[in-house]
């Protein structure tokens, strides 16, 4: 019960947080946004394998 | 009574002869969604991007989600707490979600630049944020079914929010055995009821085209105005007639 309840406060972490001008987000929250952004424009711009022999 | 007026168990039906609740119900959904558009052969070729590919992604995780969330469920908070391979399960269970809102806000971003509600499939696109709503909701309750220290300020974080709109006496953050409710048997029914829906929408009406091969698709074709339109008010006619 001890371990679990130390393994629990463990796993809790202030995290690091970026700020600019009164907007502030912590990085968890900004790299899930990045790689949807990076996610958004490759679907874009990458040609899709196998894409050219379908009719 | 005579075998032509009743065909027999598993004969072939006349569609056209459906009378019966079940008869007219089955033809409504074969009219609706034949078995060639449930399950298709093959997509138009604009299908072959990216582009479409993130809709699945979610579905892909929110199968994984499910088939931890079972594993987690059937051996409990003291098997995923403290053993090495519950920990294991309890994370993928945490990564497929994250992966499921990061491939459906993807989703959503390259469907709405798309436009995808054109062409009659305007259902398909409520259901789509139906399914976003619930989902936000499910993962909520999975957050505070965290047992720790950051579920508990979840909880109380969100708690008054709950209260002010009215929600709390039925919807209690601080009830970790209601929310174990809500988040094993409710919410996920809930999210798959609508991403099923959501599905089948897809297959009755097709994949929405780009806006540059709207020309491609019969649904758009369909909306748009035609002969059978009424026809422009006639210019005045020089005669007075």
């Amino acid at each position: 019960m001890t371990g679990w309840l130390v393994a629990s406060v463990g796993l809790v972490g202030d995290g690091t947080y970026f700020g600019w001008d009164g907007f502030t987000i912590q990085s968890g929250n900004l790299i899930v946004i990045v790689v949807m952004i990076i996610l958004f424009v490759l679907a874009l711009v990458l040609p899709f394998p196998g894409g050219k022999r379908r009719k | 009574m005579t075998a032509g007026a009743t065909p027999g168990h598993g004969a072939p039906v006349d569609e056209a002869d459906a009378h019966t609740l079940t008869g007219r119900v089955r033809r409504w959904l074969l009219r609706k969604l034949p078995p060639d558009k449930l399950l298709p052969e093959d997509q138009p070729v604009f299908v072959a991007s990216w582009a479409y590919v993130f809709g699945m992604g979610a579905v892909a995780s929110l199968l994984w989600i499910i088939v931890s969330g079972i594993v987690l469920g059937l051996n409990g908070p003291q098997w995923y707490h403290v053993s090495s391979l519950g920990s294991f399960v309890n994370s993928t269970h945490l990564w497929s979600v994250e992966l499921f809102f990061i491939f459906m806000v993807v989703h959503l971003w390259l469907k709405f630049w798309m436009a995808a509600w054109r062409g009659g499939r305007v259902l398909t696109w409520i259901t789509g944020v139906i399914s976003f709503v619930v989902s936000i909701v499910a993962a909520f309750t999975g957050y505070l079914l965290q047992t720790n220290f950051d579920s508990q300020w979840i909880a109380f974080e969100a708690k008054d929010a709950l209260n002010a709109v009215g929600v709390g006496a039925w919807f209690n953050v601080a009830n970790v055995g209601q929310l174990f409710t809500w988040h094993v048997t409710l919410l996920p029914l809930a999210v798959g009821a609508m991403v099923v829906l959501h599905v089948l929408l897809v297959r009755v009406h097709g994949v929405a085209p780009p806006l540059e091969a709207a020309e491609s698709d019969a649904q758009l074709r369909r909306d748009r105005p035609g002969p059978a339109e009424p026809p422009e008010p006639a210019e005045p006619r020089g005669d007075g007639r």
